[in-house]
Formats: C-alpha cells, structure tokens, sequence
C-alpha cells in the first residue's frame, strides 16, 4: 500500500471511531431531551384538563378517591417537611463527623472510618425503609410518642437523614482538607486553639463546598421514594406535623403505577405532573448547589 | 496564668487558655458523638435485620419461590431477576460509558461542546432515580413497546447508571500520566491507537472498579423498577426479553409492606441475601482493581 | 518530491559510513571547514526560518539550522531557551498543544513536514523520541518494544525486530530471559534504554532525545552516551541536553539557543563541538560555556 492510499484509509477509520464515540457521548443529551420531552408532553396534557393554577395552588390532593382534586401542596408541602427533618438530622451529624475526619482523626482511623461511612452510602434505601418500620418507628412509639401510628413523616425523616448523612459527611470533608496546610498553620502560630482554627479559618474556608453539600443532600432527600413510602405512607393530607403520616411526590407516583390505574385516566397522567414537579425541583437545588461553589470557591495560589 | 503573661508589660493579654481549651475538648466530644451516633444506627440497623432474618436463611429460601405462606417462601426468582438485570445493565452500560468517557477526555478536551456535555452528565447524575423510571415507562415500555420486561428494566437501569459510569471513567483516564500519551504518539500512533494501546490499558483497574460499584448501585433500585412494572409476586424464573419478572428489592419491598411479623422475617431474608450480593460486588470491584494495577506503577 | 512512506518496514542493512569511526577524526574533517558542515554528510533535517509559538507567545524565534546526518548534534542552552520546543518541531509534537503554532519551515527528506497534507503520524514514525524521564508503557519489554511496529502496521518478523532493537540499544543481553517481564521492573537506566529501543523500532532515520540522560545516575548516563555514538553510525541523533560537559563528550556538533529580551529563543551559533567548546566565535556563547550565565 502506498502512503497515500494508507494515510486515507487511516483517516477514514480514524473519523468512523470518532464519530462513534461522538455517538456516546450524546446518549446522555439525548436522555436529557428525552426526559424534558417526556415530562412536558405528558404535563400538558395533564393540564388540558386540570388546570394549572390548581394544580400548584390547590391545597387539596385526592386523586384516587371523589371528588377529585389535584392541588399538588400537599405532596409539596410533605417532601419538604421530610427533607428538612432529614437535613436536621444529617447536618449536625454530618458535618461534626465531616470535622472529625478532616481534622482530628489520623491516617489509620480515617481510613478506618471512610469505609464505614461508604457502607452506608451504599445501604439500599429499601433496607433503610424497612429499618424504618421495624426499628425506628416502634422506638419512637416507645419512648416519646406514644400515640405515633405506624407511618409517619418524623420516622421518615430520622431515615432519610441517616441516607444522606454520607453526602454531607463525605462533601464536607473533601472540602475541608483542600483548605491549605498554610491557612491552619498561620492561624495556630497566632495562638489559636485548634477548635478555634476550624471555627474561624477552616471552616468559613470551606464554606461554599459545605452548603453545596447540604444542598445536594436536600435533593437526594427530596428524591426519595422508598424509604419514604414504606415509612410515612400514602396519605396525602396537608399537614406540618411531623407525626401524622403523609405521602410524598414520589410516593404518590409509586402508588399510582401500582395500582391497577388506566393509562389514559387523569390519575395516571397526574403521575406525570407529579413527576415534572420533582425534577424541577431537583434539577432548581443542583444547580443552585453548582453555582454555590462556583460563585463562592476560593481560588487558592 | 501562666509564667510568660505574668512576664508580659504591654499590652495586656487575657487569653482565658483554659476556657477555650475546655470548649475545644466539648467540640471533640461532641464530633466523636456524631460519629458515635452514626456507627451505632449502622449497627443497629445490621443487628435488626440479622436477628430477624437469619433463622429463615437456607437452601430453601433461596431455591424456593415466593408464596403466600411465609415459611415457605423463597427468594430463587428475584435472585435470579437481580443477577440477569446487573449483568445486562452492566453490557449496555459500559460501551456507551467508556466511549463517551473517551470521547470526553481525549477528543475534546478544551471545546465548549466539551463542557456542555459535562454539564449534562452532572445534572443527570443528580436526577432521582424515580424520575428515570418514569422516562423508561415512555420510552421503553410503552414507546418502543417493549412492555413490562427485564429487557426494558436494564435499558432504563443502564441510563440510570451511566453518568456515573462516565464520570468515574474520566476520571481513570485522566489519572493516566501525560508521558504514557506522549510516548505513544511520539511512535506514530493515532489518537484512537493511543486510546486504545496506552491509556485504556493503564486506565483500566479505575474503568473496571467504576462499573462494577455502579452495577451494585442499579442492583439496589426499587423505585424506578416498580413504575416499568417489575411484578411483585413472581413464581418463576424470569425470562429476560419475555415475561414477567421481579428483582430482590422489589421482594423485600413487597415483603415488608405487609405488616404481619412472618413476612417482616423473611423480608428480612431476602435483605441478607441483597446485602451480600452487594458486598460481594464490592469484593469483587476491589479484587478486580488490585489484579489490574498490579503492573502499574507511577 | 515525497517520498514513498512504505507501510511495511523492510529491512535494509545500513551502508558503512565513509567518514572514520574515530570520533576525533571526524571532528578534525569538520574543523577544516568552517561552516561547519562536511561534505561528506548531507543534511538530514533543515530549519528555514521556522519559529514557534504558544497562542500569541513566541517561544523559538527565528532558528535556520542544518542537522547533519549520522551525527550527534546537541542543543544547549539555559532552561526557558526553547530548546524542547525546537527538538519537538521536529517531529511534529508541538501539534499535540492546542495553541501551539509553527512557522517556517522544518525540511524532513526534501519535504517540509508543516506543508498542508503531510501527516504527523507518518513524520513521527520516521522520526523517534526518547524523553528526559523514563516512560515505558505498563507492558511487557517485548510489548513495549513492539508497540511503535504493530501500531504502524508492520509486516515482517516481529520477533527479529524486537531483538534488534534491543541489541541496537544495547540492552538484548540483559533482558533476552526475561521479555515477557515488566518493563517498570528494570533500572532507570534500562528503562531508558528500552525506550530506545522502542524508539528505533520503527526504523526511524532521526532519534530526537530531550535531555535524556537527567534522571539516571552517572553510570547510566555514560552508558546512554555511548549507546549514543554508536547509533549515529545508523541514525541521526539530535539530543538536547543542559549538561554542557554532555554536550562536549558526547556530541559532533553543537547549537547554542539563548533567550532575547522578549523570552524567545534564537539561534546564538552552531558549529562543530570540538570549536564551539574551544574557540566560539560569539561572546554570549562564550559567557554561556564558561558558565558565567544560564
């Protein structure tokens, strides 16, 4: 073979790999696309027949039993309620274990304890669900409230938050030890205590990799659906008390694609709405949680 | 007060050493509570499920199917479900990560494409896993009509997965030294000979760990599986482009969801049996990066 | 015209080179003419003019340079001056840095290898580079060695090829037993080596070397520079080196690049080793050698 005619069979096969892997690599805009696609076209028809301002002001949620209503609040109004539960357990935890191990700890026990805290990440969140149920909800019952029913939002939160806990934990620490050895130094050369180092230099430091990781762990907990259904229920009354059982957005779409609905019923379509909610709620918190530590990163030298 | 600011003339200085020592030393404790706190939910939860389930675990359980008597149910279907659907989201999954890994790392480093669509594949890592099923219902099952099978549950899994799969591959390849690329390009090579002699191979310990972590991953889904209609009472060995099927979460989903005592045991069981199925994997993505890098060096 | 660039590699023994194999011979043939150049060696790789940039930087300015065949030329100069930049237009590396830009002309066998249509992937066959720190590939020896054939297609005895490389790079009888091993478990000398003999398994006609030699310890740094009088006897060895003692044992001719004012490196004088060292015609290039800057 010539070296021309070599060169364009090697350029020909070059361009063909490329673009196959061009191919690759658009298979994630095109599940973007298709998701927004989904959701909207879905959506829209949904509001064909209820209307809009309903659906987001509304405060009532029946979709299963008349008269129907489709006021998505509720369910809102509950993931939210969970999520905030979760953060209030996942947070303190999270972030005085995230402190630990970015400051105190050694080599050995850091490597001792990550793992751990990778074991709990990895819990499935049905397993969690089930702790909740079994475990968490029965303690609770027996110890302060007595008059707590087997579902509940408060046992659905205190779960949620143990799932999380390894989002906050493990963010927060990452951004702690990429504060630079220079900063801990100079201000323990001042006379600092070390507690006082973290409170006043690391931490105020770290700070914009600490809220995206508190952010991202309230989209994790606002996605949730397993351990939530298994633990707070499907009932889907507007309520801020966290020991009445509640349903959630995702509850609420696992129930209806249980049951025996239709596809073409209101129900089945309200499932979607539900859905697009959800993202978009979601998709609003991670990218707040981006632009978090881009505004807000410092640049080191 | 200590000799040196008894010593000291001006300015005066209060340091309080004690106080402050004393919160520091409250601060400490209170971050080993945390961690105290967290380990102890950890084994509690392990404790529960070991206690409850363990006396069920044997050969029947998991040969058997499930029933509608507990004692003799087993877990042999959603065994096997879990197995086929993590072997084939896995073979979906990774040409297209690996590929699009590729594509990102060596092909168009710098580009605004380039950042597009790492911006894309980071917001789709973080959209619910319940969001993903609903997309699989329209797209799998019903648009492309591929109905309620394992077939559509591993294509809605594999997209699931496969941020994850991109983002860890990337990060293997761009573990791979400058000097690996320039060697090999300094012989002649193509870009796509030196993706495939050079970096692949010295990536390969990271590629492999990365998807198999994110096969355990899927493994552990119930939300997403439930709206492309895994069944929950399932009585036999699913066929994966065919029938009806179920997969371990779903069974211990459907389990626990009856609150009688006897069904939480045995859904219980079936935890033990995901929980080792998962572990397993993990094994075996570390024995898998061990073997691999053994001849590497940096 | 261009030359056929030939898929397969044939063997071809290399003719004896007229010139004595003494290397102080040689340098008293070149001596005579002060230009610099003999006769009896054409030139293998020309510079015209060619200066590089980095996006609006320029980094080489100017640099007109003939390369004598089958002779060791080395590149000295302080660090910063350009030099790896030079060495690197050569085979066309500089590409890999996107903003990266080459003017002028670099004359490869009668072609200019920055002339539209003239594949890198094909220049970089024909020219081989050995880097300043040891890179072999997580491979075997044999694999490593084999690397550069098998990607560019090589028909022919892939065994026989491999052995000669080693040899050439003097290294076959340290490793002949143990070829399947891990080239990462030898010496840093040797790993060096068998990226030489990586190198010329291609049947390059230019070995390019960036400073070769500034990981290894002593020993293993006169080795190289013995190995390297002995492949200019088939190659063109352009090697650039900050050790000026390297330069002065090792090399037949010497380039001396310095910075200007603006960062960018030019061309100072270029003469046989044995003048530059003894009798350079430019005051910087004696300020350098006598190690009163860089």
């Amino acid at each position: 073979m010539t070296g021309a005619a070599a060169r364009g069979t090697r350029r020909w096969r070059e361009g063909a790999i490329e673009a196959v892997l061009f191919l690759s690599a658009s298979v994630g805009v095109v599940t973007t696309v298709g998701i927004i696609v989904v959701l909207a076209v879905e959506t829209f028809e949904f509001f064909v027949q209820v209307s809009p301002l309903e659906f987001l002001t509304g405060s009532v949620w029946s979709a299963m039993i008349r008269p129907y209503a489709f006021g998505v609040i509720p369910l809102v109004v509950s993931t939210l309620m969970i999520a905030l539960i979760a953060l209030a357990i996942a947070v303190p935890l999270g972030l005085l274990a995230a402190v630990y191990l970015a400051e105190y700890a050694s080599t050995r026990t850091r490597d001792m304890l990550k793992p751990i805290l990778e074991l709990l990440a990895g819990i499935p969140t049905i397993v969690l669900g089930f702790f909740a149920i079994t475990v968490v909800s029965p303690a609770l019952k027996a110890t302060v409230l007595p008059s707590l029913g087997p579902f509940s939002a408060l046992a659905a939160g205190i779960v949620v938050g143990l799932l999380v806990l390894p989002v906050i934990a493990s963010l927060s620490e990452d951004a702690m030890r990429a504060v630079p050895r220079t900063l801990r130094e100079g201000s323990l050369a001042l006379g600092a205590t070390s507690f006082e180092t973290i409170r006043k230099v690391v931490f105020p430091a770290a700070l914009s990799g600490v809220m995206a990781s508190i952010i991202l762990a309230m989209s994790r907990a606002v996605g949730e659906t397993m351990a939530v259904l298994l633990a707070a229920g499907t009932n889907p009354t507007l309520t801020l008390d966290p020991r009445d059982s509640v349903q959630t957005m995702t509850a609420f779409i696992v129930q209806v694609s249980l049951g025996d609905t239709p596809q073409q019923s209101i129900q089945f379509k309200s499932l979607f709405a539900v859905g697009a909610t959800l993202f978009a709620m979601t998709l609003a918190l991670n990218l707040l949680s981006d632009w978090l530590v881009r505004r807000f990163r410092n640049v080191y030298e | 007060m200590s000799v040196l600011a008894r010593a000291a003339t001006t300015p005066r200085f209060e340091p309080a050493l004690m106080r402050r020592r004393l919160s520091g030393t409250i601060f400490y404790g209170a971050c080993l509570a945390a961690i105290g706190i967290t380990l102890l939910a950890i084994v509690i939860l392990l404790y529960d499920i070991f206690t409850r389930g363990l006396t069920h675990l044997d050969l029947n359980f998991l040969t058997g199917v499930p029933s509608r008597i507990p004692a003799r149910a087993g877990v042999a279907p959603a065994f096997v479900g879990s197995l086929q659907l993590g072997i084939l989201l896995a073979v979906i999954a990774f040409p297209l990560g690996v590929g699009a890994a590729v594509y990102l790392e060596e092909y168009t480093r710098a580009s605004r494409l380039n950042r597009l669509l790492r911006t894309n594949i980071a917001n789709l890592a973080g959209v619910p896993s319940i969001v993903y099923g609903i997309f699989g219902l329209a797209l799998f099952v019903r648009a492309l009509g591929l109905g309620y099978t394992l077939f559509a549950a591993a294509l809605t899994l594999a997209l699931l997965i496969l941020p994850v799969v991109i983002i860890s591959t990337m990060e293997a390849i761009r573990a791979v030294p400058a000097s690996q690329r320039e060697a090999a390009y300094a012989l002649g090579a193509t870009r796509w000979q030196v993706v495939r002699g050079a970096v692949l191979p010295a990536a390969a310990p990271g590629i492999m760990t990365g998807i198999i972590l994110a096969m355990a991953r899927a493994i552990g889904e119930t939300a997403p599986l439930i709206l492309i209609g895994a069944v929950t009472f399932v009585t036999y060995l699913p066929q994966p482009f065919d029938g009806g099927y179920t997969v371990l979460p779903i069974q211990v989903y459907s389990w626990a969801a009856r609150f009688q005592p006897a069904f939480q045991e045995i859904s219980a069981t079936a935890i033990i049996v995901l929980l080792a199925l998962l572990v397993l994997l993990n094994v075996l993505a570390i024995v898998v990066r061990v073997r691999l890098s053994r001849h590497l060096q940096w | 015209m261009v030359s056929d660039l030939r898929e397969g590699i044939a063997l071809t023994e290399t003719t004896t080179t007229t010139s004595a194999s003494d290397p102080r011979a040689r340098i008293h043939l070149a001596v005579d003419r002060p230009d610099g150049h003999s006769d009896d060696h054409d030139t293998v790789v020309e510079f015209r003019g060619v200066s590089c940039y980095y996006g609006a930087f320029r980094a080489v300015r100017d640099v007109t340079l003939s390369v004598p065949r089958h002779e060791v030329t080395a590149i000295i100069g302080p660090s910063g001056s350009g030099k790896s930049t030079l060495l690197r237009a050569i085979n066309r590396m500089n590409d890999l840095v996107p903003t990266a830009r080459t003017e002028g002309a670099v004359v490869f066998d009668g072609l200019d290898i920055y002339a539209p249509g003239v594949d890198a992937v094909e220049v970089r066959r024909r020219v081989g580079m050995v880097f300043q720190k040891p890179n072999p590939f997580p491979k075997s020896i044999y694999e490593n060695v084999a690397f550069g054939p098998r990607v560019n297609g090589f028909r022919g005895d892939l065994d026989e090829l491999v052995e000669r490389s080693l040899r050439r790079a003097a290294l076959w009888d340290e490793v002949k037993d143990k070829l399947r091993s891990s080239a990462l478990a030898l010496s840093g000398g040797q790993q060096q080596r068998v990226c030489i003999a990586r190198a010329i398994a291609t049947e390059p006609e230019v070995v390019l070397m960036d400073e070769p030699c500034s990981a290894l310890d002593p020993r293993a740094t006169l080795q190289i520079e013995e190995l390297m009088r002995e492949l200019s006897e088939r190659y063109t060895i352009v090697i650039v080196t900050h050790n000026m003692q390297q330069a002065a044992r090792a090399s037949d001719m010497t380039a001396f690049i310095t910075m200007d004012e603006a960062r960018a490196g030019y061309l100072v004088e270029v003469a046989p080793t044995l003048k530059m060292f003894t009798n350079p015609e430019d005051r910087l290039t004696e300020d350098y050698i006598s190690g009163r800057f860089g």
